[in-house]
């Protein structure tokens, strides 16, 4: 998105509602300054994100995603991000194969107590999006020029 | 050949089974389809086993199995692994087949005895390393090797991983077949170079569905892509973004369950290697995960459904080594 | 149908009105689609705010609330009270966080309203496919069932019971009583372990609530929380448990003089028929059909002939007890690990190395040598003794020992040297170390006393070798701080042996669906939390079989386990989270993916006949228990045809905001 001639990336926080969300509060708690283009979702656990909810995010205009969870081992549920992690290893690897910027898709695991980890990732995250620029080339993979 | 065919009305004869799932001949000689076989009858004018019986008959007894009697299936290496897969998923009333493995010499394909020179074929036959071709134009010969299949050329195994009875001796399978070497080509490149090399592939898709209606894995009995109350049905693409969530989905949802056997590829009428998709994810996962084929066996965990403490983190996507920057 | 939605934007005093142009952020959210209320408020949390909300429930037939206010983890539990009082169902509601994610990080006002707004219409989008939910309920069965019969059993089960509620405990062994049972004293009183424990045995033996099942297993465990079914393995004993009054002739009269007495780690003997110890509960013969002449070949009958009741059965079978339970406790304990692989410490080559856990026997008057200390090899007192700390302990070697501290080592070394000391003036007592822990009450200054009031040699070093050789064990040592190498003639070696997990709570784990770690330990639902709780729930952790503990440790663990175990079976009825998954069964292929990710085994499969274009059909299908499921969702991915949905945070729900954020 163009603002005032300055790109402004859409980026989709997924935030498992155990520690990240938490996470996220703690950073607001603080009044620790992270960039307005970032939002987030809830989910309840970071093994709840279908990586169609990603694609489905780039398809209606996001430049990045990124999925913060509870640290390996810390799970609310005890596995959940064990499968998460898999799943957007895999996943991001398979972008990256198609030729996708690989640094449009993230994964963080930020605790509750992690509030300045948060906001430190998301400047670093709207910062390396916003160098990328706007996101084309899931668009643009199927019209040959 | 004929031994197939003599095997399937043996076992109609003998009553052992009611029906005999095979293949038979379609528009052209090399155009076999799949069958189901009822009399003896019709497996005498139709029933063909050739070079052309690419078509894996795993999936059709999802269905098959589930009907009343017994159904005798003829299992290539390839499919037997497919049949394995669907067992494990629940996915086959196991009593109900009568598993014959046949051994399979790898496929060949129409085109890539055109790409020989041979023109006009009606008929072909195997002899030792060479494949005879009656043409209009009299018989003509190509070394077999240079007839077969992309996918058959990097044959994985010639191992038939499950059967009742076994025509012919069982393999063994191959780790150093290769089927990776153009997976590790496109990840050396650099992310333009890939970006290009699959723009130029995607683009020719017309989404017919047809690598999804053949795959053994994509079984579901309903398809996210065909499902309204999900709110993920796109049946036609309705822009350009959504041929690439389908083929990424559809890789991503057969992940750790593709035995690679390669049919989305053969199906595919616009010659896109959907296949290099899905042995990113083999190849992934082996890597990553350990070594894992699915339909190898009954028991062990796929690598989507299992983890350990100390798996690698997504970042290394960032940094893994074959990734071309 | 559009729901009709009210959007309620919270000031928050200045917190939120601060930066947020709250009035602009309802006015827009207000021309949203199916929005029919919009309006702002000072406190929405305040009594009057939620009279506000309710008000505008009744007056303008809203069906859907949104409240753009802090997080969700402050006031979400309240405002779902207030939509509920006013007739809504409470998960008609979806909370915007427009203070800890925007009002509070962004100074400037453009900003932080634009930002709202959009969380706002996210929140619309999400409400308008929110259904109302249901908590499920389930009775509870008011009975629980402890797997084990050591301190940490015992403790827990008497908890229970003196609460109430009836227990029973499973044991494998003729007896209760545990490890515990075999120590001699224990660290940093000096107690006597028999003289504290056997009394518990006792009250357990005798409290009215409580069943023992002594050389008994879990067989089958079905069911969930609250209510468990177990089918339990009662082996023969071959003698009948309600006519033996555990008068001990048959095994002083026994003819099979030469069986293992395991009870002693094997270094003396017993009979075929036997009583572990004097103070067994219940107090009992069992036939060691392995070892018993009649069993074996018919011939022999001795044991009958001389029990004055009539017990002797040679005819008893294994039976079977089936009970439901509301509650499982997992009491399974621990052994030390095998020396086998600990070839230089020629464990293997000669009787005078020995682990400490054999240390304690021979130590202990009820022990093979009545408590005098006497080298196993030729009975002679030992005069010099080498102690080994951390043998398979913090080892990184793989497949030899354990990567993990097994924490009791540094103080019962502490107290063997004592001891020895103490009895034995004239001994040289060596100690080797990696280094000391000693952090517990009263521990550290137990250890100091044994280092320097008892003359115990403390070395940090590590034992490299040791050989047999003319009735003396060579050791050779290094001692790290004087960077020497030590050479001592020993008479004894202790090896103070790591310890493992039971063997057996690997199999169930996987009966109970309860995760482990890689050590085989059973993982709590949460390290800090909830330490005393298996993240399945019902399922409960009590000592070692959760991680490495001493006696007191255990028993603490023990008692919170009971606390939790009674908060559960005081209840009547369990209400569930209603935001679980959900299949769609006419979608649902029953291809296991699912069950394999669920780290609760909420899921099962059923086969149902369902209609299709050529008749009625038979297919497997995913089933899941809402009592069970809690809602993590892992499920829903692992799902290739989106058949499994999670309740509250559905597909399309999450769809909806990921379509609304990036409009």
């Amino acid at each position: 998105m163009q603002v005032n001639g300055e790109f402004k990336p859409k980026i989709v926080a997924f935030c498992c509602n155990w520690c990240s969300y938490a996470g996220a509060d703690l950073a607001g708690n603080n009044r620790l300054n992270y960039p307005a283009e970032v939002k987030i979702i809830r989910i309840p656990c970071s093994c709840r994100l279908n990586p169609m909810f990603i694609l489905r995010a780039f398809q209606r205009g996001a430049d990045g995603v990124i999925l913060c969870g509870c640290h390996p081992g810390d799970c609310h549920y005890t596995t959940g991000n064990y499968y998460a992690r898999r799943r957007m290893t895999l996943l991001f690897s398979m972008l990256d194969y198609l030729g996708i910027e690989r640094e449009r898709t993230r994964v963080e695991w930020v605790s509750a107590a992690e509030g300045a980890k948060f906001a430190a990732t998301m400047n670093d995250f709207v910062q390396t999006v916003t160098k990328l620029g706007e996101n084309r080339r899931l668009e643009d993979l199927r019209c040959k020029k | 050949m004929q031994e197939v065919k003599q095997k399937a009305i043996e076992l109609l004869q003998s009553g052992k089974v009611q029906r005999v799932l095979g293949w038979k001949t379609g528009e052209f000689f090399y155009d076999l389809t799949p069958a189901v076989f009822e009399t003896v009858e019709e497996i005498k004018k139709d029933f063909v086993f050739s070079p052309f019986c690419g078509a894996n008959l795993s999936k059709y007894l999802i269905a098959e199995s589930r009907k009343e009697g017994k159904i005798a299936a003829f299992l290539k290496p390839c499919d037997s692994y497919s049949f394995v897969q669907l067992l494990k998923e629940h996915r086959i009333v196991r009593e109900n087949v009568h598993v014959v493995g046949v051994q399979c010499n790898g496929m060949c394909d129409i085109e890539a005895i055109k790409a020989q020179g041979v023109k006009g074929v009606t008929a072909v036959r195997q002899e030792g390393e060479t494949l005879v071709c009656e043409t209009l134009y009299g018989e003509k010969s190509v070394p077999y090797a240079a007839a077969l299949s992309e996918r058959c050329k990097t044959c994985k195994s010639k191992k038939i991983v499950l059967f009742d009875e076994l025509l012919g001796e069982n393999g063994e399978d191959d780790p150093d077949c290769g089927r990776f070497d153009l997976v590790s080509k496109l990840e050396a490149m650099t992310a333009e170079e890939r970006f290009a090399f699959w723009q130029q592939e995607l683009s020719r898709c017309i989404r017919c569905n047809a690598c999804r209606n053949v795959c053994p894995a994509c079984s579901c009995e309903k398809c996210v892509f065909d499902n309204d109350t999900l709110g993920t049905a796109n049946k036609a693409a309705a822009n350009s973004f959504e041929e690439q969530n389908f083929h990424i989905i559809r890789a991503f949802h057969v992940a750790g369950r593709c035995t690679d056997c390669g049919e989305c590829s053969r199906v595919c009428p616009q010659h896109i290697p959907l296949h290099l998709l899905n042995r990113k994810f083999i190849k992934d996962t082996n890597e990553l995960y350990g070594e894992y084929q699915a339909g190898a066996d009954l028991e062990t965990r796929p690598p989507l459904v299992d983890f350990t403490q100390d798996d690698c983190e997504p970042s290394v996507v960032y940094t893994r080594g074959g990734n071309g920057k | 149908m559009m729901h009709r939605i009210g959007v309620f934007v919270c000031w928050c005093g200045s917190n939120i009105a601060a930066t947020v142009d709250v009035k602009r952020v309802a006015e827009e959210l207000g021309k949203q689609p199916g929005v029919v209320f919009a309006t702002d408020y000072q406190y929405m949390c305040s009594q009057s705010g939620q009279e506000l909300i309710q008000s505008a429930i009744k007056e303008h037939a809203l069906t859907g609330v949104v409240i753009c206010s802090c997080s969700p983890q402050m006031h979400e539990t309240t405002f779902r009270r207030t939509v509920s009082k006013a007739g809504l169902n409470p998960y008609m509601l979806e909370i915007a966080n427009i203070r800890e994610q925007c009002s509070w990080i962004h100074k400037d006002k453009e900003t932080g309203t634009e930002k709202a707004i959009v969380l706002g219409r996210a929140a619309i989008a999400k409400v308008q496919l929110n259904a109302p939910l249901k908590a499920g309920e389930t009775p509870v069965t008011k009975r629980a069932l402890v797997i084990g019969g050591g301190i940490a059993g015992i403790q827990t089960a008497l908890d229970i019971a003196e609460a109430g509620y009836p227990v029973d405990i499973v044991e494998s062994q003729p007896t209760i009583g545990g490890k515990m049972a075999q120590l001699d004293k224990t660290f940093p009183t000096l107690d006597c372990a028999a003289c504290i424990l056997t009394p518990r045995m006792v009250d357990a033996n005798q409290q009215e609530n409580i069943t023992i099942y002594a050389y008994s297993e879990v067989e089958a465990v079905t069911g969930f929380v609250g209510n468990f079914h177990a089918k339990i393995r009662r082996k023969a004993r071959y003698v009948d448990e309600t006519k033996c009054t555990g008068c001990g002739l048959c095994t002083e009269k026994c003819p099979q003089k030469n069986v293992p007495n395991e009870f002693n780690l094997g270094m003396d003997h017993r009979r075929a028929v036997y009583i572990p110890f004097a103070q067994a509960v219940p107090k009992i013969a069992t036939i060691d059909a392995n070892y018993c002449k009649m069993l074996q070949e018919g011939k022999c009958g001795v044991c009958s002939k001389i029990c004055a009741a009539g017990a002797i059965d040679y005819k008893q079978q294994d039976t079977f007890v089936e009970q439901d339970y509301g509650a499982i406790v997992v009491a399974t304990g621990f052994r030390p690990i095998s020396m086998e692989k600990f070839d230089e410490y020629a464990y293997s080559q000669s009787p005078d190395v020995v682990t400490s856990l054999e240390f304690e026997r021979l130590m202990n008057a009820a022990g093979p040598t009545s408590g005098t200390l006497l080298r196993p090899s030729d009975g002679t007192h030992p005069k010099t003794l080498v102690f080994v700390q951390c043998v398979g302990s913090r080892c990184s070697d793989d497949g030899r020992g354990k990567p993990y501290c097994s924490k009791i080592c540094c103080m019962y070394t502490a107290k063997h040297a004592m001891l020895c000391r103490e009895k034995y003036p004239d001994t040289d007592v060596y100690v080797f170390y990696i280094d000391v822990r000693a952090p517990g009450k009263n521990f550290d200054e137990f250890y100091r006393r044994a280092a320097e009031e008892y003359g115990v040699h403390y070395i940090k070093g590590q034992v490299g070798k040791i050989v047999p050789e003319d009735g003396k064990l060579k050791v050779q040592a290094s001692d790290l701080l004087a960077n020497e190498q030590l050479h001592i003639d020993a008479d004894m070696v202790i090896l103070a042996a790591a310890i493992e997990p039971n063997p057996t709570a690997r199999s169930l784990a996987t009966m109970l669906t309860t995760p482990m770690d890689t050590n085989d330990f059973f993982t709590e639902a949460h390290p800090k939390l909830r330490p005393v709780e298996s993240a399945t729930a019902g399922i409960f952790l009590s000592g070692t079989c959760q991680g490495p503990k001493d006696i007191p440790e255990t028993v603490s663990q023990a008692s919170a386990c009971a606390a939790k175990v009674m908060g559960l079976l005081h209840k009547d009825r369990l209400v569930g989270n209603p935001c679980i998954a959900q299949p769609d069964e006419l979608m649902c292929n029953g291809c296991s993916s699912c069950e394999k990710v669920c780290p609760y085994g909420a899921i099962t499969y059923a086969d149902k006949e369902f209609r299709t274009f050529e008749g009625m059909k038979v297919r497997r299908v995913a089933q899941v228990n809402p009592a069970v499921c809690q809602g993590c969702g892992a499920c829903t991915v692992a799902c290739p045809s989106g058949a499994m949905d999670l309740k509250g945070f559905s597909n399309r729900q999450i769809m909806a905001e990921v379509d609304a954020i990036c409009k």
